[in-house]
């Protein structure tokens, strides 16, 4: 029998990614509760578990998890009724809750109808901390646990505890709504979505510390809700673009690191290694707006220099000139120390390591990028190309002393080492 | 929801937030009061002129001057009641003295 329950499992954990979202949102809708919401899913989980061995798995699984947990909220709220506790608040949410069906949905101003799109702007409102509305949008809609978002956050499963449940009683409380915003707000809380989106990526992505694999979920989750939403947001571009733009990084993962835990530059990647699916799916994507106006969205250009970087078959013939293009009408419409960095690199790459460094002489005279390693990094790079080792080996100094992950220490203690003697 | 909303600056800003009221001219009070959302509201005088009472071991205690020492200072309120923070976010928004200082919304406890 322990193969049929390893096939229970599996469906089981399958439907939990693919539900558990969908579910949670639904039952806040009609509860008004979040943590009744949650539990209620939770218990309904539990039983699958108990049930789904013994009796097989039912031929509608979602259906049968939304009832169940449905029912399991009523009994809450009946209960409480008869306690007195919020009497009349309870025996409203369970009158709604009673005549809800599964295929109950209300439309929105906007006319979008799906509870996770509510669910995902109220978790990502402007104001709830950034931190607390990563870690509430993947406890409600991805449903990794506290510890789980504890750990990726390297903080106290206490204070991850906390934080999620300030930011519920904020919620409640100040009079947060649960809804898709009005017209007027959508632009800009789309924006706020899609940045707490990527910024949950990079924070798996740009692993400064931790577990690896935990990091890697974290990508993983930001990717399917990046696709949800693009999904439920068919009208916004951006949307397409910001789940391709994270499809092509998360494209090169396993290249992004050798065997021995040290970093490989895009240049040195195996591009075998890279995931052609991921890079098909993003180009796509991209490819399937490429007709409409406007074609200049923060994510949309971010995408496209990605592009360049995933379709060129040798690091050799990377179109610099485009990604230098690209840049600067990046910085354009998203002004920013970093992506101006990442500018001067292209144009180094495109017309010479002089007229990068020149760009990244401003940076350093402004101080604006003061404690961020890959300043000196890329100088530091520059200065090697240009055979100017001496001032190479001091800048790669200053770039290890301001980094903080193994992986990258090592890259630069090599680097600096080339340049030793110099 | 009701929210209150400190309308707060710094003391030298004063004069900065008069003019941004003058400007205004009562356009925001009625436009709010129209809508039925603004109930009630008022400059307050400076923190100098406040008197902050305690109770400690049964006797009141007096201090001239504010309950806290800090840079900016409430400077007015009004109480609002509007459907969620969305809405009192707009309004607050559009405060003439939001360019100023700033605003602190509080929801009422009930």
């Amino acid at each position: 029998m322990t193969g049929h329950d390893v096939s229970t499992e599996a469906a089981l954990s399958r439907v939990f990614t693919e539900e558990w979202g969908r579910l949670v949102a639904r039952q806040i809708r009609l509860t008004g509760d979040w943590d009744l919401a949650e539990e209620s899913v939770q218990d309904a989980f539990a039983l699958a578990l108990e049930r789904w061995p013994r009796d097989g798995i039912p031929r509608a699984p979602a259906a049968w998890l939304t009832t169940t947990a449905r029912n399991r909220a009523l009994d809450v709220l009946r209960r409480r009724q008869v306690e007195a506790v919020k009497l009349r608040q309870s025996a409203q949410f369970a009158d709604r809750l009673e005549e809800s069906s599964p295929s109950t949905a209300i439309e929105d101003d906007s006319g979008i109808v799906d509870d996770r799109l509510r669910l995902i702007f109220t978790c990502c409102h402007p104001a709830l901390a950034l931190d607390a509305r990563i870690a509430l949008t993947l406890r409600t809609l991805s449903g990794l646990t506290t510890t789980q978002i504890a750990r990726a956050f390297l903080v106290s499963e206490a204070t991850m505890a906390k934080r999620l449940t300030r930011a519920k009683s904020k919620i409640r409380n100040a009079g947060i709504p649960y809804r898709v915003p009005p017209a007027h707000l959508l632009p800009e809380r789309t924006a706020g979505v899609m940045a707490v989106l990527y910024l949950m990526f990079n924070e798996g992505y740009a692993a400064t510390e931790g577990d690896a694999l935990i990091r890697e979920g974290l990508c993983a989750e930001a990717i399917r809700l990046a696709r949800v939403l693009a999904r439920l947001m068919p009208g916004e571009p951006e949307a397409d673009a910001l789940l391709a733009l994270m499809l092509l990084h998360h494209s090169r993962r396993d290249a992004r690191t050798s065997p021995s835990g040290e970093i490989v530059t895009l240049e040195h990647q195996d591009r075998a290694s890279w995931d052609r699916v991921a890079i098909e799916e993003a180009v796509a994507l991209i490819a399937a707006r490429d007709d409409e106006i406007p074609q200049s969205g923060p994510y949309r250009l971010q995408a496209a220099i990605a592009t360049c970087h995933a379709t060129a078959v040798h690091a050799a013939e990377t179109d610099w000139a485009q990604i230098a293009r690209l840049y600067g009408q990046l910085h354009e419409i998203a002004p920013s120390p970093v992506i101006e960095l990442n500018h001067a690199v292209a144009v180094a790459m495109a017309y010479g390591p002089a007229a990068g460094l020149a760009l990244t002489d401003r940076l350093v005279a402004d101080a604006v990028l003061e404690g961020y390693h890959l300043l000196p990094a890329v100088r530091a790079d520059l200065l090697r190309r240009m055979g100017r080792l001496e001032e190479a080996h001091a800048a790669y100094q200053q770039a290890l002393a301001l980094t903080g992950t193994t992986a990258e220490r090592r890259y630069l203690e090599g680097r600096l080492r080339e340049t030793e003697g110099g | 929801m009701k929210y209150m909303m400190f309308i707060c600056h710094e003391p030298e800003q004063l004069e900065e937030a008069v003019a941004q009221v003058g400007k205004d001219d009562g356009a925001w009070l009625n436009e709010m009061v129209g809508r039925g959302v603004r109930l009630d509201g008022n400059a307050l005088r400076p923190p100098n002129e406040a008197t902050t009472v305690r109770v400690r071991g049964g006797s009141p205690l007096l201090t001239d001057g504010p309950f806290a020492e800090s840079k900016e200072a409430i400077a007015g309120f009004d109480i609002i009641d509007c459907a969620d923070l969305d809405e009192a976010i707009e309004i607050a928004i559009r405060h003439p003295c939001a360019s100023v200082g700033s605003i602190e919304l509080r929801p009422f406890w009930q």
